[in-house]
């Protein structure tokens, strides 16, 4: 008994023992954000790290944007399974996407591009809302995001990633890096992704999601000498992706060009190079001066029941810049000179819309900081493109601080752009509609270039809730087209229009934000987002199809403190609710074969759990959409495929249901 | 008298000597300043700003240094060191004078050495 009793004591005064040591050490640690926004930077951007892409476990950009609330993520149809984005509530054509400030994509590759980029090679994703910097170009209308890759100077020797989920899809990433010398560093991505099994999940009939198959080889160099002020990056890349989709008893290899069973299959090869070159001029580290050069070869061979499509796209990108002061780094500029060729070979069924698009232009940008408060970007350029003609495009950013930790911002800008109407619009070839093109007389399948400005202004203020970090904002955007190249939905279910802009056509988007750490570690991040997007049809004005006008999106974050040896449990929930969205026009088709006018609302749940075993090794396991909602009815005339009221083109919510997936993270540092 | 001749001769010589350097018109000059906080280091580096010539600035608010480019054919360190002192921030080699330490907000309001 004295025993145990004098076991205890010396237990207890272990314990303390241990408890004042632990006392002793107090660590101050500042933990990466998720989400980073600057309240210094003159552009609404918002930075997304590495930590807050790990938060969705699969799998590429285009699903990487699932907890972020400046863009809006909607559900992969039924055919080609890729997620489409839209910002302030324009799909991705109106916004330039660029992998390390080259545009990536555009073009042919408009429709599956964001795909093309394994999660795992991200290092961060800038996110800027409005107008964004000439430096890039014209054609961003509601908002620029810019990739970065991870850099061969500063990669782990290995990485591995392996990722498996019940809706039978299945990827490997595996990442080298080797340093060649103190100033060259190369690394080579591997990736490869397979989904083999047909689901259908709603018995109608149909793939709920392609089969796939996808390779996507990088292998990049990468040059730094802080002596000469020499920066260089040289990419070499090849990816090739196969989907197939359609009725569940479709054989590719006997239905295709038959009616026996409706089948589509898309195929891209795509091989891209670029170079980038830097120096920072020497005892003058606010003067630099950069060249970008980027080719790239995109060939997509396609077709879907009967419908063919092929689109083949080489283009040559040219960016010559030039940056410095004026007097003082108060005033600072950034001035160059940008090429682009694009040689597209399109052939939509018998149709051939080959073509050369080539554009000269320069550009002119002026940033004023006051060091203190108050900031502006005055940008503007000039360019000469064979269809849109000789052209000026001028943007604004502006930043005050009114107050400690608050910000105030305003952007206007103008773009521009030659809408691929076929590339952008491909999910409706799977349909029974015909394609009609109604104008004439303009240079882009005889259509006008579109052009729209667009304004914003937003506000945000961060703050102390019972000694926990807050933060509240808003921002209010409007977009107002002058020519648009309407995409007519709503004329009839057989058809769908193509025509300039008569009328008006605006996209208002409101949407506010609250973020707060209701615990050490426990973080919540909501946002209700308003989107007021009308267009002047044939029929009438209508809201755009497809896109709800009320959305919320909740964030639960919980992670433990990491132990001394770097274990650490991370939780992650998600919850988006979506409102009532307009559908296409199907009244005219017979009442099973219609769509209501509006979708009902509904809320889509994702859960992951990580485990984190060692600074080397970690585990996750998650779910997509747990509540387990489907859309009733995701293909019209799903028995009759080659009949006139055959549509699979309109997804406004999961068509799969819920899924479940695990994967693990290896790394060698 | 001779040594007289050979001082004018020396101190002509040197004259000579420094008219000769080149002015750097990228001057990279660091120098310690004395401030506190965030506000201080707007205050420093928007009079250093004000100064001819004066690139860049940039003070450090945990080393207290002030590192700046400036053009040396617009103005020296001397000028910029005075124009510190006068927004009321001692530098290694200018002190402000009480009146303009004076005026300093409170957070702002150093330890003198």
């Amino acid at each position: 008994m004295q025993k145990n009793i004098m076991l205890l004591g010396m237990l207890l005064l272990s314990a303390v023992a241990f408890s004042q040591e632990d006392l002793q050490e107090v660590k101050v640690t500042k933990k990466q954000k998720g989400i980073k926004k600057s309240y210094t930077l003159t552009s609404n951007t918002s930075v997304i790290t590495s930590k807050e892409l790990l938060k969705a476990a699969c799998c590429n950009l285009a699903e990487s944007f699932e907890t972020n609330p400046s863009i809006d993520v909607n559900f992969s149809d039924a055919l080609t399974g890729t997620k489409q984005i839209k910002m302030l509530g324009l799909t991705s054509p109106y916004l330039t996407i660029t992998e390390e400030n080259i545009p990536s994509v555009r073009g042919a590759s408009q429709a599956y591009g964001l795909s093309f980029t394994p999660g795992t090679w991200i290092e961060s994703v800038q996110i800027t809302k409005g107008a964004g910097s000439v430096i890039n170009g014209y054609e961003s209308i509601s908002g620029q995001i810019n990739t970065e890759l991870l850099k061969p100077l500063s990669d782990i020797p290995f990485f591995l990633n392996v990722y498996g989920s019940t809706d039978a899809r299945f990827e490997l990433n595996t990442h080298f890096n080797k340093k060649l010398s103190d100033k060259w560093a190369t690394s080579l991505f591997v990736h490869g992704n397979t989904r083999v099994a047909k689901n259908d999940m709603n018995n109608d009939g149909f793939l709920d999601n392609p089969l796939g198959k996808q390779i996507n080889i990088l292998n990049r160099y990468q040059y730094y000498d802080p002596e000469s002020g020499l920066v260089s990056f040289i990419n070499f890349r090849y990816m090739n992706d196969k989907k197939q989709t359609g009725e569940v008893d479709f054989d590719k290899d006997v239905d295709r060009g038959t009616t026996n069973h409706w089948g589509s299959e898309i195929n891209t090869e795509r091989f891209d190079v670029s170079t980038k070159i830097g120096y920072v001029f020497k005892d003058m580290p606010y003067q630099s001066i950069g060249f970008q050069n980027a080719f790239n070869s995109h060939n997509q061979n396609s077709y879907f029941g009967l419908n063919l499509y092929d689109i083949k796209q080489n283009s040559f990108y040219s960016n010559l810049i030039f940056n410095s002061i004026i007097n003082n780094t108060m005033h600072k500029f950034t001035t160059g000179l940008n090429f682009t060729y694009d040689q597209y070979q399109e052939f939509v069924n018998v149709n051939d819309y080959s073509r050369i698009d080539n554009s000269v232009g320069a550009f002119f940008e002026y940033t004023y900081d006051n060091t203190d408060n108050f900031s502006l970007i005055l940008g503007g350029r000039v360019d000469n493109h064979n269809r849109l003609g000789f052209f000026v495009t001028p943007r604004l950013h502006m930043r005050y601080n009114p107050w400690k930790n608050g910000v105030l911002r305003f952007s206007a800008g103008r773009g521009k752009r030659s809408a691929n109407i076929f590339a952008e619009n491909q999910q409706l070839f799977a349909s029974s509609r015909t394609f009609s093109i109604l104008d004439n007389s303009g240079k882009i399948y005889g259509l006008n270039p579109e052009i729209a400005w667009n304004y914003g202004i937003s506000f945000s203020q961060k703050f102390k809730i019972f000694k926990k970090n807050a933060e509240a904002g808003f921002d209010f955007y409007r977009t107002d087209f002058q020519n648009q190249a309407v995409v007519d939905l709503m004329q009839s279910p057989q058809e769908v229009l193509f025509y300039n802009l008569k009328g008006s056509s605006f996209a208002n988007s409101f949407q506010a934000e609250f973020s707060y750490e209701i615990i050490h570690n426990l973080n919540l991040r909501t946002a209700y987002k308003y989107y007021d997007i009308q267009t002047d049809y044939l029929r009438g004005t209508f809201q755009r199809p497809l896109q709800a006008k009320h959305r919320f999106l909740g964030n639960l974050e919980y992670e433990t403190t990491a132990s001394d040896s770097g274990k650490q449990w991370k939780f992650d929930y998600t919850f988006n609710w979506t409102g009532k969205q307009r559908l296409p026009y199907t009244a005219s088709n017979p009442p099973e074969d219609q769509f209501p006018d509006f979708s009902p609302s509904f809320a889509v749940m994702n859960a992951q759990v990580t485990r984190i075993f060692s600074p080397v090794f970690e585990v996750y396991v998650g779910g997509e959409n747990i509540g387990n909602y489907k859309q009733q009815k995701a293909i019209l005339g799903a028995n009759d495929p080659f009949g006139p009221n055959f549509d699979a083109s309109v997804a406004y919510a999961p068509i799969f249901g819920q899924m479940y997936y695990a994967g693990l993270r290896f790394k060698i540092k | 008298m001779k040594k007289i001749v050979l001082i004018a001769i020396i101190s002509f010589l040197g004259f000579s000597a420094q008219a000769q350097t080149k002015k750097n018109k990228n001057l990279k000059y660091t120098t310690e300043v004395n401030g506190n906080c965030e506000q201080c280091k707007k205050r420093i580096e928007k009079a250093a700003f004000s100064v001819p010539g004066v690139k860049t600035a940039n003070w450090d608010i945990s080393s207290h240094q002030l590192s700046v480019i400036l053009n040396e054919e617009k103005s020296s360190p001397a000028d910029l060191n005075n124009a510190i002192a006068k927004v009321g921030h001692d530098t290694k080699d200018v002190k402000a004078t009480q009146a303009d330490y004076d005026n300093l907000h409170t957070c702002c309001k150093y330890v003198r050495e």
